[in-house]
């Protein structure tokens, strides 16, 4: 900041204003970008602490995908004889669980980061979104870890990736804000009602055998397919499949109906979490 | 210097009783469903909430450095949530102008497994500084809480003692525009309380304005011109450090006053009360002027007594005994006796001490009374500003300084050449 740019801030300084809560939700976004570094700090601590004192450290974001990988192509590939389309069972599951284990790692991180930071929020003042937000982010350094197995298979298995790759950060970035989404809507209940937290793993294991993980979106009849988008991870998932290993269909309805479905579980969950906030550091 | 920083208007925050310590289950709901299906729960919840404040209005101006003050429970930590905005009040508004850091706690965002140096880092952004900020006063603050040969050690290896200081430095050099303090300088050791008044003295000299609870009237007296007294949850009063002082310390005495002696009357006589005749001040027990001052003691004596021993000795806040006096072979008949003392002065420090007055008839105790209320000083303080520095006696004294018109020593010392 130039000292002129500094005096200006001095002069001016900024009016908050604290007023009860409003009955109506408040949608608040600029403060998260004032509150950028605090963020980043949130990110930085999450990917610090995820694995200090463990033997292997990072190896177990490519361990996580890589055994359940092994797993399902050895059940669902060999012995159920699950159709794959034509690709390598690994590179099949893999290219699936790559986002699954992203979203639903992110997804319990989200859930807890509430409760887990108790203590910060009940002493000091910030935008709460920021929490679920940084364990959302942070969850990206352990998929990066774990593209660079996949990257390591595809040329293992001979696979070229096509031009569809291109597309990889949009389904990312779908994937992230379906974390998001449910994670924002999930941490404010958590503060409340501790059940939550109890909950998540069966919600995530139920979702898992609602998308298509295990079994290409094939299996649901054409004419319904589209329907499958509802499940935000449904169209991930098959963006995921299309764009890394070129099998396919470019899912194109089926991630229309899916990002409508993240748009609408985002705006509830910022406006739930947001109507939430000025009383969770109260319940907390 | 005259725009206020901080306004409150009729602040009120209510909460539900227990709210803070239970969570909901979703199990408690059903089962208080099932225990009593047909009573609406919302009526058993308005039965128990509890106004932690109420209609509290209030203007700080920049530059002020106002002490909060108040007993345990009193809405202090509730008014500077509402005002660091982690809780929103129920009613009323608050404006703030200015970038707020509050400090709550000793530590807060601290993390066991980061090192030291990546805690300070990470405190200091969650207490709203700078990444810049932070790393421009890194050095200053390992220095500042001694820890510079295990700043690479995760913070769980830190003794207690350490990761307070490291914490404490962190807090000490946060620097916003207005900063909210709770009693988070009761922690520590001596030494380090000391220098992190020191710390506070600088910041608040720089201009910015501080809001500081305390228990510690003294940390109170020296840092602040301006009290506010929270009393359940309201603004009882608001005025000049001294003044606010004394009329707490007096209620608090009074507090004690209202609470009794243990009845056990003696057979022989027994302490009735005591008071300040000379000068008289707004309540008998308080002394607020300089100067001589007679004191009595009252004493109910229901039968002859032929060799008595009367003694008083006054005691400061830390039962040290500051001064002690004894008579003995008075002989006191029955009826109501009246002991008094007259003193040239008493330049004791502001603040709360207490007699101890006891009588004894041929070696045999009758009474061995703690005079209440207590006695409260809330004479000008006259001593030196800096605590450790003051002691316990409040002189009024004159200093002046004068040029020597021949410098002996000077030319005792070119002979000596």
């Amino acid at each position: 900041m130039s000292a002129t740019a500094e005096n200006a801030a001095l002069a001016q300084p900024p009016l908050i204003r604290i007023t009860p809560p409003s009955r109506w939700w408040e949608m608040r976004f600029g403060e998260m970008w004032e509150y950028r570094e605090l963020l980043y700090f949130f990110v930085w601590r999450d990917i610090k602490v995820r694995y200090k004192q463990t033997a292997i450290g990072a190896a177990w974001a490519v361990l996580q995908p890589l055994l359940t990988m092994i797993v399902f192509t050895l059940f669902f590939g060999r012995l159920a004889h699950i159709p794959s389309e034509g690709l390598p069972y690994p590179i099949f599951y893999y290219s699936a669980l790559l986002p699954w284990m992203y979203f639903s790692a992110s997804l319990q991180n989200a859930t807890n980061t509430i409760v887990e930071n108790q203590r910060v929020i009940t002493k000091v003042y910030f935008p709460r979104m920021a929490l679920p937000l940084s364990s959302v982010l942070s969850g990206l350094v352990d998929f990066a870890i774990s593209f660079l197995m996949f990257v390591a298979m595809m040329i293992y298995f001979g696979i070229r990736p096509s031009a569809a790759i291109l597309w990889l950060p949009v389904f990312l970035l779908l994937a992230l804000l379906t974390a998001l989404g449910v994670g924002l809507w999930l941490s404010a209940l958590n503060a409340i009602y501790r059940d939550v937290r109890y909950v998540v793993p069966f919600l995530v294991q139920f979702w898992m055998f609602a998308s298509p993980v295990a079994y290409p979106s094939s299996l649901v009849p054409g004419k319904w397919r589209w329907l499958y988008g509802i499940n935000p991870m449904a169209g991930v998932i098959e963006g995921f499949r299309w764009s890394l290993a070129g099998h396919g269909e470019p899912p194109g309805r089926l991630i229309l109906v899916s990002s409508g479905v993240v748009l609408l579980v985002l705006l509830s969950g910022v406006a739930y979490f947001q109507k939430m906030e000025t009383t969770i550091a109260d319940v907390v | 210097m005259s725009e206020a920083v901080i306004h409150a208007n009729g602040l009120g925050k209510r909460y539900r009783i227990g709210e803070r310590e239970r969570y909901y289950a979703l199990r408690d709901v059903l089962a208080r469903a099932f225990v009593a299906p047909f009573r609406r729960q919302r009526q058993s919840r308005e039965q128990a909430e509890l106004w932690a404040l109420r209609d509290v209005s209030l203007d700080v101006r920049q530059g002020e450095v106002v002490g909060l003050i108040g007993r345990n429970g009193a809405g202090k930590t509730t008014l500077l949530k509402i005002l660091s905005r982690i809780t929103r009040p129920t009613k009323g508004f608050a404006e703030i102008r200015g970038h707020v850091g509050s400090l709550l706690e000793v530590g807060t965002g601290f993390h066991p497994e980061l090192t030291g140096r990546e805690n300070v880092y990470l405190s200091g952004a969650i207490l709203g500084m700078k990444n810049s900020e932070i790393a421009r006063k890194f050095d200053e603050i390992v220095s500042f809480a001694s820890v510079e040969r295990f700043i690479d050690t995760p913070l769980k290896h830190f003794s207690t003692g350490m990761q307070m200081r490291l914490a404490f430095a962190v807090a000490a050099h946060l620097e916003p525009e207005i900063l909210l303090v709770d009693e988070v300088l009761a922690v520590g050791d001596l030494e380090f309380q000391k220098k992190c008044l020191g710390k506070m003295q600088d910041v608040s000299r720089s201009g910015r304005t501080i809001v500081f609870v305390s228990h510690q009237m003294n940390q109170i007296r020296r840092l602040c011109e301006r009290v506010l007294w929270i009393d359940g949850g309201q603004l009882r009063q608001d005025g000049r450090t001294a003044e606010i002082l004394a009329n707490y310390e007096a209620a608090s005495a009074g507090l004690l006053e209202s609470e009794g002696r243990p009845d056990v009357p003696s057979a022989k006589a027994r302490f009735e009360s005591w008071e300040i005749l000379e000068p008289r001040a707004e309540k008998p027990n308080v002394l607020d002027t300089f100067g001589p001052l007679v004191i009595r003691f009252t004493v109910r004596v229901k039968q002859p007594l032929k060799n008595v021993h009367h003694g008083i000795h006054l005691y400061n806040a830390e039962r040290q005994m500051l001064w002690g006096m004894g008579f003995d072979g008075l002989q006191l008949a029955p009826g109501v006796q009246q002991f008094v003392y007259e003193l040239p002065a008493l330049p004791l420090r502001p603040g709360a001490y207490s007699w101890r007055a006891s009588l004894r008839d041929d070696h045999e105790l009758i009474e061995d009374w703690d005079c209440l209320p207590e006695l409260v000083v809330a004479t000008m303080p006259l001593t030196h500003r800096m605590d450790e520095w003051a002691g316990i006696l409040n002189i009024p004294c004159n200093f002046s300084v004068a040029q020597r018109e021949i410098d002996e020593c000077a030319t005792a010392s070119d002979k000596a050449i």
